[in-house]
């Protein structure tokens, strides 16, 4: 088994990005960071000459100082591991790409890179800004595909990178990239979510312990997050969005892209639906992104599928039709009010519909609508 | 001379009695009033004076000491003046009046010698029973409430001038007619028949009135939710005479019980913008606050999320209590609150809810604002109803059923919960012990085991979801909880988080 190592050149690289942070940001602003990690490919002396010029000379002096004892004691405080490009449990994914990160730093289990193929691993990614819909199909891809043995990466951001790694933890593996040391929680009010991923997986970065994010450090990950899995998906995102950042770089490196397709009404669903008309595979659940990985029929996901009631039925046609409260439930089916009720009640507990806080329904994606193949 | 009367000051919604005790002895010419007066109490020396002086009686030019005793009690409102004015003719010998200090005076007096209601006059009228007074003398206007009480005389007089007659046996007024208290709510009361389509919102209102849980709409702006908690006062159950006592006598403390009780169950609607005082009562003197005032009704907060933090939180023990405890600096009042809480709230800041293409929330602002709406009193709410805008076919359809037949099953509903934990008892109430007690089908109970192993339900939401369904039966009429309605009380039964 590989040992999480790195180089003392390598490591350095990392503070060196960490002190490089805002001279970086200054430069990489406008076309936000589109541009961070084409600058990632230079050199440590251009990178600093680049961003740095009037710093350069003592920066490159300070961080060549650093002793190696230091940057490991550093690790080893925040409970963080590293592994660098010369060692063994650097995944080889990582390698195909020219602006491919010196060493990784990382948190929680360190065998789930060890070995990890790219068709191994799927990188679910969308807006922070997503829908209830967005949000549900997240979850739903981030549980089955975990469940089904793949490592679901994403970046543990608000939105659709939360809800997939929500999903994942709970049925397996999943590795978040974060854009500021890997110790960090970010943002703040996923702390929870972040100290669960360090428990059942991984959470790993290009950034030494503390570092804190920059607006061109989420590109930066991003190239991670799109080197590492043999496919991108994107479930919800707008039509100018970092996400798409992520399946640019994707395409660049030759992964698979694939796009839920939504409402073309909805702005959420902009790029995705974008996506799809340029040729992503369509992703409807679980199964399709095995199919796409893997080869058709590959990998069955079994999905029980009792046969329903009339009532639960026309209960569940309506909800999917676009009803969301029992009221309108009630009214679309005929059914009374309290029968309307206990029908949502059964679907809820089978697992075909999730309540929301506020009481409005919306339909999972077990067994849901239209499973011929494509 | 020495004269001693009995009067009282209002604290809360109680009657403290008070001995006021006049002595009139030579010296200069003074007036003075000790005991703890508020300035209320204090400015009743003019008026006592001008009332005296213009109802033709003289005012003493002696040296005048008024002592309201117990002298540690903080007497506050001006409904002494009345008694002082008694005493004062007495210990002058201007009025022979042997049985003064049997009875009990209370009343405000105007310059001229008239007489003005009081607040609490219900509450004074069975303070002097429990005293032993004889009779209680009151303002005219303040006869009827009063003469609720049985058991003390109430005579009702319009003006201090009548008092030598009234002493002398040559007047003598019939008690009044007490109040009507009316148990039902009154015709033309707004009526669940307005309530149009919307049929799990109208059953989610059933079940709540009929097991007195708490209920929280959430549903956009104009949707029925302020229409729909006006109405639950028509379908719960009629008071009892000892219930409607129980709300003329705060309602007369607080000198709200003009004309009658308004009819049958209170429903109060504060403004969000209420203080956590104002919600459960306080001030000095105390003053009962908008909880007690729904004693035995309905109160309705209407957007509950601007709802400030500290007043929603101060709910808490009253809900669960039935009762505030006011401590002050005098001493604890502890003033009735037996309410049913319904409120109201939007899903989204901008209302229009997150399923609406047109919702300009952002995500995090939508998590904050459900945040504070799980925050807000989320233990203490039993249904969750969302409610939606009803369509144009709903609107102008047929009416719904009216409150009357709903409130039959309700009240039968309510029979069977009296028969089974006691009278005056509901559902909601039920302990623990006693919910876990409940008749549940095997179908039902596996049915609550499934959603239990499967969301990780809290032992509070288990028995949440058994009164729900136990109330549920009991609307059906069933001896033990069935499976359907152990899913519809799942499904009304309020989402954690």
């Amino acid at each position: 088994m590989a040992e999480p190592t790195a180089c003392v050149a390598c490591l350095r690289r990392a503070w060196l990005l960490a002190a490089l942070g805002p001279y970086v940001e200054r430069i990489a602003t406008g076309e936000v960071g589109s541009r961070s990690p084409e600058l990632l490919r230079l050199s440590n002396e251009e990178l600093v000459e680049v961003s740095a010029p009037k710093v350069a000379a003592q920066l490159l002096a300070r961080i060549e100082a650093l002793p190696e004892e230091r940057l490991l004691e550093e690790l080893l405080l925040a409970e963080c591991w590293a592994c660098c490009r010369h060692g063994d449990l650097y995944p080889d994914s990582l390698r195909d790409a020219a602006d491919a990160p010196w060493a990784l730093i990382g948190r929680g289990d360190s065998r789930l890179l060890d070995g990890l193929e790219p068709f191994e691993a799927v990188t679910i990614v969308g807006a922070r800004r997503a829908t209830s819909y967005g949000r549900e199909i997240a979850r739903e891809l981030g549980r089955e595909l975990a469940a089904a043995g793949m490592v679901v990466v994403s970046g543990l951001a608000f939105g659709i990178d939360g809800c997939a790694h929500r999903g994942a933890v709970d049925a397996g593996r999943t590795i978040a990239v974060l854009g500021c040391g890997p110790d960090v929680p970010y943002p703040a009010s996923h702390r929870s979510l972040w100290r669960r991923v360090c428990e059942v997986g991984a959470v790993i970065s290009e950034f030494p312990p503390g570092s804190t994010p920059w607006r061109w450090t989420f590109p930066a990950r991003n190239r991670i997050m799109a080197a590492l899995a043999g496919m991108t998906v994107v479930v919800e995102a707008a039509t100018r969005s970092g996400s798409l950042i992520t399946t640019d770089l994707a395409a660049d490196l030759g992964r698979d892209l694939g796009a839920v397709p939504g409402p073309v009404t909805s702005r959420a669903s902009a790029g995705p639906n974008g996506l799809l008309a340029s040729g992503a595979h369509v992703i409807r659940d679980a199964q399709d992104v095995l199919d796409a990985m893997l080869g058709p029929g590959r990998k069955r996901i079994e999905r029980p599928t009792p046969a329903l009631d009339p009532e639960l039925q026309a209960a569940l046609t309506a909800v999917e039709s676009g009803e969301s409260s029992c009221d309108a439930v009630a009214t679309a089916t005929g059914l009374s009010g309290p029968a309307a009720a206990a029908a949502l009640a059964r679907l809820e507990l089978l697992g075909y519909l999730t309540c929301s806080s506020v009481g409005t329904y919306s339909r999972t994606l077990l067994s849901s609508a239209s499973r011929e193949p494509l | 001379m020495l004269a001693t009367a009995r009067t009282f000051t209002l604290d809360g919604i109680s009657a403290r009695p008070v001995r006021v005790e006049v002595d009139v002895h030579r010296g200069l010419p003074n007036f003075t009033i000790v005991g703890l007066p508020d300035a209320a109490v204090r400015e009743a020396r003019e008026r006592v004076r001008a009332a005296l002086v213009n109802c033709g009686f003289e005012f003493p030019l002696r040296r005048i000491v008024v002592n309201l005793a117990p002298a540690s009690l903080r007497k506050a409102g001006p409904g002494m003046d009345l008694a002082i004015a008694a005493a004062l003719l007495s210990a002058s010998g201007q009025l022979e009046w042997e049985g003064l200090a049997q009875m009990a005076l209370a009343g405000e007096l105007a310059l001229d010698g008239s007489t003005r209601a009081v607040q609490g006059a219900l509450a004074m009228a069975e303070a002097a029973r429990e005293g032993g007074a004889q009779a209680i003398l009151l303002p005219a206007e303040n006869g009827p409430e009063a003469a609720l009480a049985d058991g003390i005389g109430v005579v009702g007089v319009e003006a201090l001038g009548q008092l030598p007659a009234l002493v002398a046996g040559e007047w003598d007024p019939p008690r009044p007619r007490p109040l009507p208290l009316q148990l039902d709510p009154p015709p033309g009361a707004p009526d669940l028949a307005d309530l149009r389509g919307q049929p799990h919102l109208r059953h989610a209102l059933e079940v709540a009135a009929a097991g007195g849980h708490s209920l929280l709409m959430i549903g956009p702006p104009g949707a029925g939710k302020s229409l729909a908690a006006s109405r639950l006062p028509s379908i719960l159950p009629p008071l009892s005479p000892g219930e409607a006592l129980e709300v003329a006598r705060i309602a007369s403390a607080c000198g709200r019980l003009g004309a009658g009780l308004a009819g049958g169950k209170p429903f109060r609607a504060p403004h969000h913008t209420i203080s956590a005082a104002g919600l459960i009562g306080g001030g000095s003197p105390p003053r009962p606050g908008e909880v007690t005032l729904a004693h035995r009704g309905v109160l309705f907060l209407d957007e509950l999320c601007e709802f400030r933090r500290d007043a929603l939180e101060a709910l808490r023990a009253p809900l669960e209590t039935g009762g505030v405890l006011i401590s002050r600096a005098g001493g604890q009042r502890s003033l009735p609150c037996r309410f049913m809480l319904v409120a109201a709230a939007n899903p989204c800041p901008c209302g229009r809810g997150e399923i609406d293409p047109d919702c300009s929330c952002a995500p995090y602002e939508v998590q904050r604002y459900q945040g504070k709406l799980s925050g807000a009193l989320a233990d203490r709410i039993d249904i969750l109803a969302a409610v939606r805008q009803p369509s144009a076919a709903e609107i102008s359809g047929a009416p719904g059923e009216p409150s009357a037949t709903v409130r039959e099953r309700i009240c039968a509903a309510r029979e069977r919960q009296e028969s089974r934990l006691g009278a005056g008892r509901c559902n909601a109430e039920m302990t623990p012990a006693e919910a876990r007690a409940c008749p549940v089908s095997a179908k039902a109970a596996a049915l609550l085991a499934d959603l239990y192993a499967r969301q990780r339900l809290s032992g509070r939401a288990h028995d949440r979801a058994l009164r729900l369904a136990q109330t549920i039966a009991d609307l059906a009429g069933a001896e033990e909880i069935g499976e359907e309605q152990m899913a519809q009380a799942l499904q009304m039964r309020r989402r954690d988080g």
